[in-house]
């Protein structure tokens, strides 16, 4: 078996949230210093707030403030930190019902080591330096054993409640393509285009995916096909793609290589857009060092007739 | 209920750390003509075809997409997705069933964790306001709920280490187990919990064919008929909750009728090993009751597959007839955040 390719993959996404008027309160309230929970119909105060009753699904809110000073509920520690968590160096998670609370909230604990942190134990909200209207203007919670500090009786109004969040997110994957697909891209990277016939009813695949849609069973024998190829059929792109040096309106198209049992799609260059049609012969061009084709372009030969392609549509 | 159904067959992968040499359909081909073998059908002969995976394992948007083309998708079939573990999918094509729309169905999910990083990909099913931007991994919060159950005084370390290791000494027994016999507690990932009280991460697929009646007694000697199955889900706020109970997990098996009579054996799905604790207090298991023979989630924990395993296991005991009457549960979600249950007996010997 040939090496398997790999590749890093990235996904990035800075989600944008809205926040419903309870959500909007705490997190405002948070930019401004100032804790807020939610009671309950029952009177329990909920910190962080929701807006229905987790109990009764009720919707509820009367926003009260509560303290910045609290109990550790339970609690665990972290001697590895990860990215994008609240501290970088070795800290506690902790469950924190702050005063005035009747539930906790989750978030880090700044103390010297394990032996340093309990269940019970008092803590207190360090802030962040600055804040925007995020649970991260909770820098952490650090050690307090002083009184428990009275909140000063916020009703949750703010001259300017935020309404939304932007709320980044990231995660890192390495790509594997599989057996079949690996095959194809080294194949390519040889400019050789390589399908695979199912077993059971003959179809040779392009690009291969290593199963056949119809019969459910592996393919495996590798066949090559093309270059060449018949444009079956295609559209005009008029919308110009971020990041993308390819001026529009150009053409995508279906091409079904010469030998194969399913379209693929790719662009058509050396033509102008509005006299590519079905049936249009092609073969691909290759730029300089690339590992697939560039484009396909018309090869100068007869258009091929319907009949030998309209199956692949 | 009018209709009887059972699980007739069950089909999984050897479970390892990395299947980059295979694509989601490669690595599922293989169980799919394991299940279907077993009873003599054809995908043609499948009513009803539903299956579970994540796009968050994959890193791709509809990536269940990719495993169609093992079930054979052309000509058109009825077919479903949940993107949950495979245990969901079952209670789909379980109530699909009981509606009288098909008499077979295909159920498979798999996961590939081995692209991306559990730890990170597991904290994006959490709170987006008010916990996803703090990144608490899945470790650390199984950590809170290890640490909530040790101070209220229904374990300790070392009980919670024996549970690891007869997880994975009675995994010895289970050829697709990732990890066997005996495995060292390890160094604390997050403290209270060791890397021994913490599932393997791995890639693995799963399938089972569920049938009806007189169906399920023509293709399969022993059938594992489903008494009942149910599935509950606890506040989503982690401090709203009682860490150290499920009463989720309680209410899915009252209304799966498991606590109509004692069952015999109980495969649970604990990623870790203060989930096991919870859950036999939660499901009032006696000592007498056989918990995660297969060795459960810390000897292979294949995301989105593993809850629908533990519904296979059962099965395949009650098949070869090891067991009578079993319960199959499934979590998903952080600190047993979701449960369901299923309760599978045999006809009487
Ligand atoms: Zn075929």
């Amino acid at each position: 078996m040939p090496e398997v390719l790999r590749a890093p993959l990235v996904v990035e996404f800075p989600f944008t949230r809205s926040l419903g008027p309870v959500q909007s309160a705490f997190l405002t309230g948070l930019r401004e210093r100032v804790v807020l929970g939610v009671r309950t119909t029952d009177g329990r105060i909920l910190v962080p707030p929701v807006e229905y009753d987790p109990g009764t699904a009720e919707e509820i809110h009367d926003l009260v403030e509560v303290a910045p000073t609290g109990t550790v509920t339970t609690w665990a520690w972290n001697h590895a930190p990860r990215r994008g968590q609240p501290l970088g160096s070795p800290f506690a998670w902790v469950l924190v019902r702050l005063d005035g609370a009747d539930t906790a909230l989750l978030h880090a604990l700044d103390a010297p080591g394990p032996d340093a942190v309990s269940t019970g134990m008092r803590v207190r909200i360090r802030w962040a330096e600055e804040r925007t209207g995020a649970i991260t203007d909770i820098a952490c919670f650090e050690p307090y054993d002083g009184e428990p500090q009275r909140p000063d009786g916020h009703t949750g109004e703010f001259e300017d409640p935020l309404t939304g969040i932007v709320a980044p997110a990231r995660l890192d994957y390495t790509y594997s393509p599989g057996r079949a697909q690996s095959a194809y891209i080294d194949a390519l990277s040889e400019r050789h285009t390589v399908g695979e016939r199912c077993p059971s009813c003959r179809k040779v695949y392009v690009p291969p995916r290593g199963a056949c849609p119809t019969c459910g069973v592996a393919t495996s024998e590798r066949v090559e096909v093309g270059p060449r190829g018949t444009v079956t059929t295609f559209c005009i792109v008029n919308i110009k793609a971020r990041n993308l040096d390819i001026e529009v309106p150009y053409v995508y198209a279906h091409i079904a290589l010469d030998g194969a049992d399913l379209a693929l799609h790719a662009r058509i260059g050396g033509i102008p857009y509005d006299q590519v049609r079905m049936g249009l012969r092609v073969e691909p061009v290759w730029a300089e060092g690339a590992r697939f084709p560039d484009h396909y372009r018309p090869t100068g030969e007869p258009d091929a007739p319907y009949e030998t392609y309209k199956e692949l549509l | 209920m009018t209709r009887e159904i059972a699980v007739i067959a069950f089909a999984q992968t050897d479970h390892r750390r990395s299947t980059e040499e295979s694509s989601e359909v490669e690595l599922l081909m293989p169980v799919l003509h394991d299940v279907l073998a077993q009873t003599g059908l054809k995908t043609a002969d499948i009513g009803f075809t539903c299956s579970g995976s994540s796009d968050y394992l994959a890193g791709r948007a509809f990536s269940f997409t990719l495993t169609l083309d093992g079930v054979g998708a052309w000509p058109p079939l009825s077919e479903s997705h949940v993107e949950m573990d495979g245990a969901w999918a079952l209670y789909e094509a379980w109530t699909k069933l009981l509606t009288g729309d098909a008499d077979t169905a295909l159920v498979y999910s798999y996961g590939k964790c081995s692209p991306g990083s559990v730890r990170d990909v597991l904290t994006r099913q959490l709170d987006p306001y008010y916990v996803a931007p703090l990144w608490p991994d899945s470790i650390a919060l199984a950590a809170l709920q290890a640490q909530a159950l040790i101070d209220a005084g229904h374990t300790d370390e070392p009980a919670l280490a024996a549970v690891g290791a007869r997880s994975r000494a009675d995994a010895e027994a289970n050829p697709h187990a990732q990890l066997r016999g005996r495995v060292p507690q390890g160094d604390y990932a997050v403290r209270p919990l060791r890397t021994g009280d913490c599932p393997p991460v791995g890639d693995g697929a799963a399938a089972v064919i569920l049938a009806a009646g007189e169906r399920a007694r023509r293709l399969c000697a022993r059938p594992a008929w489903i008494r009942g199955i149910d599935h509950r889900i606890e506040a989503h706020g982690l401090g709203v909750r009682d860490l150290t109970d499920s009463p989720s997990a309680r209410l899915a098996a009252e209304r799966a009728g498991a606590f109509e009579r004692p069952v015999d054996t109980a495969e649970l799905h604990a990623p870790f090993t203060a989930q096991e604790v919870i859950l036999r207090r939660a499901f009032r298991l006696g000592d007498d009751v056989r918990v995660n023979p297969s060795g459960g989630a810390l000897a292979a924990n294949p995301l989105m597959a593993a809850g629908l395993i533990r519904i296979g296991e059962a099965a395949a005991r009650i098949h070869r007839g090891a067991s009578d009457r079993a319960l199959a549960h499934a979590t998903s979600g952080p600190c047993l955040q979701q449960n369901l249950v299923a309760v599978l007996e045999g006809d009487p010997r």
